[in-house]
């Protein structure tokens, strides 16, 4: 083998590692707002990501079947209306359940699970069993190939510019604008905000949607490289709330590095060991690192 | 017998004609079947009545196996509502219990030991995993059931309760090899699966022929978990390894997620020769027809086949189900399991799941829309494999076929 295909190898390893933060992150961070920030264990949250993914599916099957020639340009449309799909069905499910037991957290554990039942039966039941694929832009298909050898995928570059814009777009609304003040406030001393004229039961209501919302996206986003079937969000659950429980659930930034962390240890253990053993590997390095530091990597300064 | 008797044994030879006629002119009225009453043909106290038989149904309706049983729900409808159309089997209709495994195997095992119990069903259609046969096996062996088990799966198993309609590993494996060899030059070969009993028992038996009987090399060997959606990095072995041949068991979800990833990492159909065990048309809707393009699969049946009874069969499956529906492998092997089980009581000419058994090896089936099938001694079919390749619609377009029907090894010798 020669120092050139060496090199494009693990150039594109190194892009396998860093797609793979990407997908964790996305995955992770409307958890990370709705488990990290609220403290509501949301084991629905992977139905959220199918709601958005057949969003998708089903924006495709319209424009191919009323509006052929826009079909390289539905995409990006499709994922606004996936977060806003999500958005409200997490506005309901806010309203109709989880707002009854913010002071029951294990019992918010039993209703979404419960809700998540349902709503794959829901899917089953509407949508239909069988796995479905939308139909993609082709720009979005494919790979870039700047050298002979090298393959970037195109679908890996997608959504890691999406998860940049996305993780921006929270860290920036929850540290600068009134509604991350309001949600920060709640989190810290809820009866305190209550008493200072924060509506913590809307503020609530809107941070529970918002975290369904982005998990609409990733769901969205995760059409360009998985399955969308009634129980592809079963995939994600334990993988998102991996990532969010190893940051230390409050950060968000502890989020971000612990999706880096898990996506590096598993993408290099896999290109050297076989597929499960990096699993078995990564998952003994989370246990371990987290008997040692069971408040995660990043601890959060809240005073309970 | 002297005299003196006559008149008496007379009388009671009318009496019994009298007595006769109501019934011979009721069961004259529904066809031929009046030629045998159900206590000739139901000696075990199945639920058969002189109109009707029951058998019981038994897949995963909800549930992440859903997704694959619902073809074989569909396809075993199917076949029963065309037998009662031409008058059911010994003249009884046949009436469907539907029983839902839910995906779970203690399910599988509490609803077979319903239908067998509880309601006595003279067969059953159903399960889809090895790990649900595997559930319901001893209880079909215990109370004397009788199952038509449709997937194809990785051999090891032989029972007397258990008619196995799919392929066992060595019938879809070995043909795809040698016509890889053949064909497409295979030397250095690539496995890759997902990691469970499945794709491991298959690729130990592909190892083996590669090594053993071809002269090929194995360049890599890996499984992946269930579910496991991210494949970038199994990717980058291949191209290292850049072996002649892929040969893939993956499935599921993970199934979509590592040709849509092989697509965008530049490994297409026109550059890199792949063979896969798990990709029909079924799991085609997932994949999409772009990402499959110019792979291909190595199965029994596919939807294009291009013979009569398939032709009729397709026709009727997508009356019933829709224009858009499709049909995969194990959806046609399903449907071949109310038409196998009918042979075999029309054989026996009875009901007993014993008789029906006994019946069952030679059985043979010109009507499948496979083409032919007949029941071996260890109770799989003599079929054909075959290899298609995916096109950009979705579709499959067959390109080889074995000349001759597969003899069924369920323990293959050499291969352990």
């Amino acid at each position: 083998m020669s120092f050139d295909e060496i090199y494009n190898i693990a150039l594109m390893q190194g892009f396998a590692g860093l797609s793979l933060f990407a997908v964790l992150l996305l995955m992770g961070l409307g958890l990370a707002i709705i488990f990290g920030q609220m403290g509501v264990i949301n084991m629905a949250h992977g139905e959220f990501m199918t709601i958005g993914a057949y969003t998708i599916f089903l924006l495709s099957s319209l424009t191919e079947s009323y509006a052929p020639g826009l079909i390289q340009a539905y995409f990006p449309f499709a994922i606004v209306c996936a977060f806003l799909v999500a958005f409200a069905f997490g506005w309901l499910a806010e309203w109709a359940l989880i707002r009854h037991l913010y002071k029951r957290p294990l019992d918010t554990l039993l209703a979404t699970w419960g809700l998540s039942l349902g709503m794959q039966q829901a899917f089953r039941t509407i949508i239909g069993p069988k796995e479905v694929s939308p139909t993609l832009p082709d720009w979005l298909m494919g790979s870039w190939s700047p050298a002979e050898g090298l393959d970037i995928p195109i679908n890996g570059m997608f959504v890691l510019g999406l998860t940049i814009v996305v993780t921006g777009g929270v860290l920036l609304a929850l540290y600068k604008s009134r509604w991350g003040l309001r949600v920060r406030a709640t989190v810290a001393n809820r009866s305190m905000a209550n008493a200072i004229g924060i509506n913590t039961t809307r503020t609530d209501r809107v941070t529970f949607a918002i975290g369904c919302g982005i998990a609409g996206v990733a769901g969205a986003a995760f059409t360009t490289i998985g399955s969308t079937g009634p129980t592809s969000g079963s995939l994600y659950i334990v993988d998102a709330f991996l990532v969010v429980t190893f940051g230390g659930a409050a950060s968000l930034w502890g989020t971000v590095v612990s999706a880096f962390g898990i996506a590096q240890t598993q993408s290099i253990s896999e290109f050297f060991l076989s597929g499960s053993m990096a699993k078995v590997l990564t998952l003994l390095l989370i246990v371990t690192i987290l008997m040692l530091r069971p408040q995660g990597l990043f601890a959060s300064k809240v005073r309970r | 017998m002297s005299d003196k008797h006559l008149p008496s044994s007379s009388r009671r030879t009318f009496m019994l004609g009298a007595a006769a006629l109501p019934l011979a002119l009721a069961i004259s009225r529904m066809g031929h079947a009046a030629a045998l009453p159900t206590a000739q043909v139901n000696t075990t106290g199945l639920a058969v009545t002189d109109t009707e038989v029951v058998v019981g149904q038994l897949h995963s309706a909800t549930g992440t196996m859903a997704i694959s049983e619902t073809g074989s729900i569909q396809a075993e409808q199917l076949a029963i509502d065309q037998i009662n159309a031409m008058g059911g089997i010994l003249g009884r209709k046949i009436r469907v219990i539907k029983e839902d495994g839910a995906s779970d195997w203690p399910t599988f095992a509490e609803k077979s030991r319903k239908l067998l119990v509880n309601d006595k069903v003279a067969t059953v259609f159903g399960c889809w995993t090895s790990a649900s046969r595997k559930a319901v096996l001893p209880i079909f062996e215990k109370e004397n059931g009788l199952l038509y088990y449709p997937t194809f799966y990785e051999g090891l198993e032989q029972s007397k309760n258990v008619i196995y309609t799919g392929q066992e590993a060595t019938q879809q494996i070995l043909y795809g090899l040698d016509w890889a060899k053949k064909e497409k030059g295979a030397q250095k070969v690539f496995l890759v699966g997902s990691d469970y009993i499945w794709p491991r028992t298959s690729m130990k038996i592909a190892r083996k022929h590669i090594e053993n009987f071809q002269g090929g090399k194995v360049v890599g060997e890996e499984y992946y978990p269930l579910g496991n959606t991210n494949f970038n990095s199994l990717i980058n072995k291949i191209k290292i390894a850049k072996p002649d041949c892929i040969f893939a068991a993956v499935v599921g979800g993970s199934n979509v997620a590592f040709y849509k990833q092989l697509k965008a990492a530049g490994i297409t159909g026109a550059k890199q020769f792949l063979l896969t065990l798990s990709v029909t048309e079924d799991e085609m809707l997932g994949i999409g027809g772009e990402n499959f393009e110019g792979f291909y699969s190595s199965m029994k049946y596919f939807q294009s086949l291009d013979n009569e009874n398939n032709k009729a069969f397709v026709e009727a499956f997508k009356k019933a189900y829709g224009p858009k529906s499709v049909i995969g492998d194990v959806t046609q092997a399903a449907y071949l399991g109310p038409w196998l089980w009918k042979a075999a009581v029309e054989k026996a000419g009875s009901f007993d799941v014993d008789k029906v058994v006994a019946a069952s090896p030679g059985i043979e089936l010109p009507t499948a829309p496979e083409g032919y099938v007949k029941i071996h001694e260890n109770h799989h079919l003599y079929s054909k494999a075959r290899i298609a390749q995916g096109q950009a619609d979705g579709t499959f377009k067959v390109v080889a076929e074995s000349p001759e029907l597969i003899v069924p090894d369920p323990f293959p010798k050499g291969y352990q």
